[in-house]
């Protein structure tokens, strides 16, 4: 059981954190049209973090909001890729590619997983990825011959997957997101 | 390139115009179509058409009044009072 | 007035619809496309003062929400900005003019926001203000702008229920909570009340005269206190305007005369956060302009 949630926290910390970092470009994406599409893309990842959370959450005994929010930053296991700030579109759009081309063979392995509840979310999740996927398709065929876009890809590649601590950027980012909900005791509704 | 969107509310219903959106091609335009007018499920589909491929017919010649076309070519409420009258079931309201 | 600007004037005062390919007299396009950019600019500077609560949302469902929320707001903006397009002026020139200060958007949205009280009140009146000003917008004389308001509309309507929501767990939770609620509407009253605009009669109002809305900036704001004063009430919170009730006989609202030197100084790019907001579209503008080229040159 602790098992299947430490793995299910793995995947929702990548999810909600990158929701997180994409969500900074709410309002000021390179164009409305683009600004609409990315944020949808987002609010996915959220969405995502939030069915991994609840069903972690039962394995543990616990909440999903409790598991997304009241965790200290070392004990998130989200990768490296995911929490760094990226203010600049190609760098952005580079996280987008890679991520997405990892997580599509992750939801492919756990798809196939013998635990039933877990291959079925990871289905759901796949079948809503598929426009994330042609959306970050779509970005890099246009960006495939722009030296800043390829240099982020290699600057990035790297850190696909890797878990082996985390950046100042994350505790920054946590303190962020939990601000709110730290201003008052555990258990208040909000 | 401009791209104009029409939405199906429901099965069986007509597309109707609802709005244009900017988009660097086709693909582009798709995404950005299913973003706008679909991301609350509020559409059963979407039509998404470059503008330029659009066919614009705004002006009908009629010179000669053909009135047979129209409803006004008809004019039965005259008629059928003149009718009833004769046949004596006018409706209470008439007589 | 010649005699075709006549003849469409009693078209649009009796209830006709124009299009974007018909004849529009000079004064009419020129005060639509003013006022419709008006609005374009306050939808997107509308998402600033919220856009950093997504990142500080207390729980995954307010988070979707709230990201939800604003993300509509791009969406109306790039509806309206569309339409702004097709009456002759490109987008790129209404950004221009909107940071550069040319052009303006509403008083609400110069405002900072502090806290979580904020992002409550903000759902739950500034838009139901809003959205009075939009339903008076429905029947607007020119079509394409009627068109969009319809889904602006349908848009907002979930806006407000999730303002209500967060501002009822509020309300029903710590103390602590109830005071971030008081002391957001402490805050956002002024401006609220001054948000409809100035009390000009409608027949005096060119937007009205020429059916561009179709409610006066007086009767807007009576049908929001009409909805909303009960409410606030309801809850338990006390409106700062110590003079606000309604006169039983006419029916109609009394309060403090609202601060119009105020709205001016904010519209006219005066406003507390006015400055900033402008810089950080400014910077994102400049930043992501290599982006606009690639997408243009394929």
């Amino acid at each position: 059981m602790k098992e299947r949630a430490q793995l299910l926290l793995e995947i929702a910390d990548d999810e909600l954190i990158l929701g997180w970092r994409d969500s900074e470009w709410t309002g000021i994406a390179p164009f409305l049209e683009e600004d609409v599409a990315f944020s949808s893309i987002a609010q996915n990842e959220v969405g995502h973090a939030r069915a991994l959370y609840e069903l972690a959450a039962r394995d543990l005994g616990t909440t999903a909001d409790e598991l997304a929010f009241d965790r200290k930053p070392e004990e998130y296991r989200c990768s490296e890729l995911v929490e760094l700030r990226l203010p600049e579109w190609e760098r952005t759009i580079a996280r987008h590619v890679l991520y997405e081309q990892a997580d599509a063979e992750r939801l492919a392995r756990l798809k196939t997983s013998d635990d039933a509840e877990l291959a079925g979310l990871a289905a759901k999740i796949d079948r809503e990825e598929v426009y994330h996927r042609l959306h970050a398709e779509m970005w890099a065929e246009r960006l495939q011959a722009e030296p800043r876009f390829i240099a982020a890809l290699d600057e990035l590649r790297p850190l696909v997957d890797r878990r082996k601590g985390h950046s100042p950027e994350l505790a920054e980012l946590w303190d962020e997101m939990t601000s709110v909900r730290r201003s008052q005791p555990a258990g208040t509704k909000w | 390139m401009i791209y104009e969107v029409f939405r199906q509310e429901r099965k069986g219903q007509a597309f109707q115009h609802a709005g244009s959106i900017e988009a660097a091609d086709e693909r582009f335009a798709e995404s950005y179509a299913r973003e706008q007018y679909g991301r609350r499920g509020e559409s059963q589909a979407l039509w998404v058409v470059a503008r330029d491929s659009i066919m614009r017919i705004e002006e009908f010649v009629d010179e000669l009044n053909r009135n047979y076309h129209r409803v006004d070519g008809y004019p039965l409420k005259e008629k059928l009072k003149e009718a009833r009258e004769r046949a004596g079931t006018a409706a209470p309201r008439d007589r | 007035m010649e005699q075709r600007e006549r003849e469409f004037l009693e078209y649009v005062q009796g209830g006709g619809q124009v299009e974007a390919g018909d004849w529009l007299p000079d004064e009419y396009r020129a005060r639509l496309r003013k006022f419709i950019e008006m609005h374009g600019n306050s939808e997107l500077m509308g998402v600033l003062p919220e856009r950093e609560w997504i990142l500080r949302a207390p729980t995954l469902q307010r988070k979707l929400a709230l990201t939800a929320k604003v993300q509509d707001e791009v969406g109306h903006a790039q509806l309206i900005y569309r339409v702004v397009e097709d009456l002759g002026k490109p987008r790129e020139e209404c950004l221009d003019d909107l940071i550069s200060g040319k052009s303006k958007f509403h008083n609400v949205f110069h405002y900072p926001t502090k806290t979580w009280g904020d992002v409550g009140v903000i759902a739950w009146l500034v838009d139901a203000a809003a959205i009075i000003s939009q339903k008076a917008l429905l029947k607007c004389s020119y079509a394409p702008y009627a068109r969009i308001m319809k889904k602006i509309c349908w848009e907002e309507s979930f806006h407000i229920l999730h303002g209500r929501d967060v501002i009822l767990t509020l309300m029903n939770g710590t103390d602590d909570q109830r005071e971030l609620v008081q002391e957001a509407l402490n805050r956002w009253w002024g401006p609220l009340m001054q948000f409809h605009g100035n009390p000009i009669e409608p027949e005096q109002d060119p937007m009205f005269v020429w059916r561009i809305k179709s409610q006066g900036n007086d009767e807007a704001r009576q049908q929001f206190l009409d909805g909303y004063v009960p409410q606030i009430w309801e809850l338990g919170l006390t409106v700062p305007d110590p003079e606000l009730r309604k006169d039983e006989e006419s029916g109609r609202w009394l309060y403090t005369e609202p601060d119009w030197d105020e709205l001016m100084h904010v519209v006219t790019g005066h406003g507390p956060k006015t400055e900033d907001r402008l810089d950080l579209r400014r910077a994102a503008r400049e930043n992501s302009a290599w982006v606009r080229s690639v997408l243009l040159a394929a």
